[in-house]
């Protein structure tokens, strides 16, 4: 039985303020169309893979059942292939409200653990933020370093390969204006 | 000669290096100019997205920002790219509030941005810009006994792209086939290969990809065709980890559909990158 479908949710339960806060924000707007046809979840590539499928996590925000849309792996899970998005009947942007609620947990600290999916959200964003550009080895190797350091040896044959082949550098990728960068990131924090 | 602005991304100067090669190649072969956006920065691919939503419209932005006194459309061939730049454009033409604290943004950077760009796969300017008349004319090599499944995964045909059918595209059958490849039946063309899972939830993302070459096998390709360079990666490189975990050798050659162009237009294979290709391609129609 999957999680969340055994027992009662009571008033106590509901966050009347999340899905006005998800729906406030662009790409969350039609939530309360949704008519739980279930269309998202029979495209999802990755729903055999989740706890709660896309058609449960969007009945469930609706709801304000806040806490249990937090602890699902869901939003973690997806994979941003926007299948569920372009075949929703309501229009409904499913995958854009994964993204609200994965931005909301990140923000609110509530992301379930295990998951190495913020951690490396973060590695990516931090370094961007410095330097203009991501360079993929070193994210890799952060993400692996802070969740499975044991990942970097089974890892190790592919990367030798790619550093061969020319495709893997080491170094940072750098843009030469990163001023000019922070000064735009550091704008929209004050606004 | 008709020019674009380029917009490379992070992943072709690293693991889609080959994909940068072969695109300039046949831009070049073709009499399109290709000129480098000045000191882009990173997309922001999908993470910025999860972090933070206006930060992530303006990091795109600056972008769209430097190359709008180009006065060219941009050309994009990372997926991810192309998406998170069409999505930035989406936004800020659609959210006069989202618009405004971006403008203040670039602004404080000495930056502005009027909201001009029209942003494009290098798939949808070849096939209905150049033409499939103007592609075939420079055929010297036909790609004859190759077997190809098209793949185009998500993110160039969803959700933004006008140039296609976001479920079952057609736009690179109809090149291949152009370039005298025979086309296989592949109805998991536009699936998900798993995207960054690969890296955060290895196991699923072997999974989705593993399917993915399995059915492009049943179907006879002898290779397959990506339009992207994280889709090229996840279906080339982890090929023994789907062997190991599900006991069957999906071995199949993946390359970018601009190597494939290349080679039948006789550019050099090196110009095109092929020897960075992880799996060697037996049935191209040259030996590396
Ligand atoms: S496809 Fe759309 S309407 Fe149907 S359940 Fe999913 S979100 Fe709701
Ligand atoms: S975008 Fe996410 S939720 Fe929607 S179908 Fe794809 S993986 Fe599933």
């Amino acid at each position: 039985m999957r999680k969340g479908s055994t027992h009662c949710r009571y008033a106590e339960d509901v966050n009347p303020a999340f899905p006005a806060e998800i729906m406030a924000q662009p790409g969350g707007e039609a939530l309360r169309d949704c008519i739980q046809c279930g269309t998202c979840s029979g495209a999802c590539p990755v729903a055999v893979h989740m706890d709660l499928t896309p058609r449960r996590i969007i009945a469930l925000t609706r709801a304000g059942l806040e806490a249990d849309v937090m602890a699902s792996s869901t939003p973690w899970l997806c994979a941003s292939c926007y299948e569920c998005q372009v075949r929703c009947p309501r229009e409904i942007k499913v995958t854009d409200v994964m993204y609200l609620l994965k931005r909301r947990a990140i923000e609110k600290g509530t992301y379930p653990k295990r998951f190495p999916v913020p951690v490396l959200a973060k590695a990516f964003y931090n370094m961007v933020a410095a330097h203009g550009r991501n360079s993929e080895a070193r994210v890799v190797i952060e993400l692996a370093l802070r969740t499975n350091p044991f990942s970097l040896l089974k890892m190790a044959p592919i990367g030798l390969k790619l550093i061969k082949t020319g495709r893997m550098a080491l170094g940072q990728e750098r843009i030469k204006d990163p001023k000019q960068l922070r000064a735009v990131l550091d704008a929209m924090e004050e606004s | 000669m008709s020019a674009y602005a380029y917009y490379p991304g992070c992943s072709l100067t690293g693991l889609g290096k080959p994909y940068d090669e072969s695109v300039r190649a046949v831009f070049a072969h073709l009499g399109l100019g290709l000129e480098e956006i000045p000191d882009w920065n990173c997309c922001g691919a999908t993470s910025y997205m999860s972090i933070s939503g206006d930060k992530a419209v303006a990091l795109a932005a600056r972008n769209l920002a430097l190359a709008e006194p180009m006065g060219l459309e941009i050309v994009a061939p990372c997926a991810a790219c192309y998406l998170v730049l069409s999505k930035a454009q989406h936004t800020i033409s659609g959210y006069p509030e989202i618009a405004a604290r971006v403008h203040k943004g670039l602004q404080a950077a000495g930056l502005a941005y009027a909201g001009r760009a029209v942003i494009r796969h290098p798939l949808d300017v070849l096939v209905n810009t150049v033409g499939l008349d103007a592609i075939a004319a420079k055929v010297i090599r036909p790609l004859t006994g190759c077997r190809v499944a098209p793949y185009y995964g998500c993110q160039i045909v969803r959700p933004y792209s006008g140039f296609d059918d976001p479920l079952r595209p057609q736009t690179m059958d109809r090149l291949l086939e152009a370039l005298g490849a025979r086309v296989v039946e592949y109805p998991l063309k536009a699936h998900c290969c798993g995207g960054s899972l690969m890296g955060t939830m290895e196991d699923i993302g072997v999974r989705m990809s593993f399917l993915l070459l399995k059915e492009a096998r049943a179907r006879t390709a002898n290779m397959v065709a990506t339009a992207c360079p994280l889709c090229q990666y996840n279906l080339e490189a982890y090929q023994g980890q789907m062997r190991r975990a599900y006991g069957e050798d999906v071995t199949i050659p993946i390359v970018y559909f601009t190597q494939l162009m290349g080679l039948a237009f006789g550019l050099a294979p090196k110009a095109l990158g092929i020897q960075r290709n992880l799996v060697t391609a037996d049935p191209l129609p040259v030996t590396v």
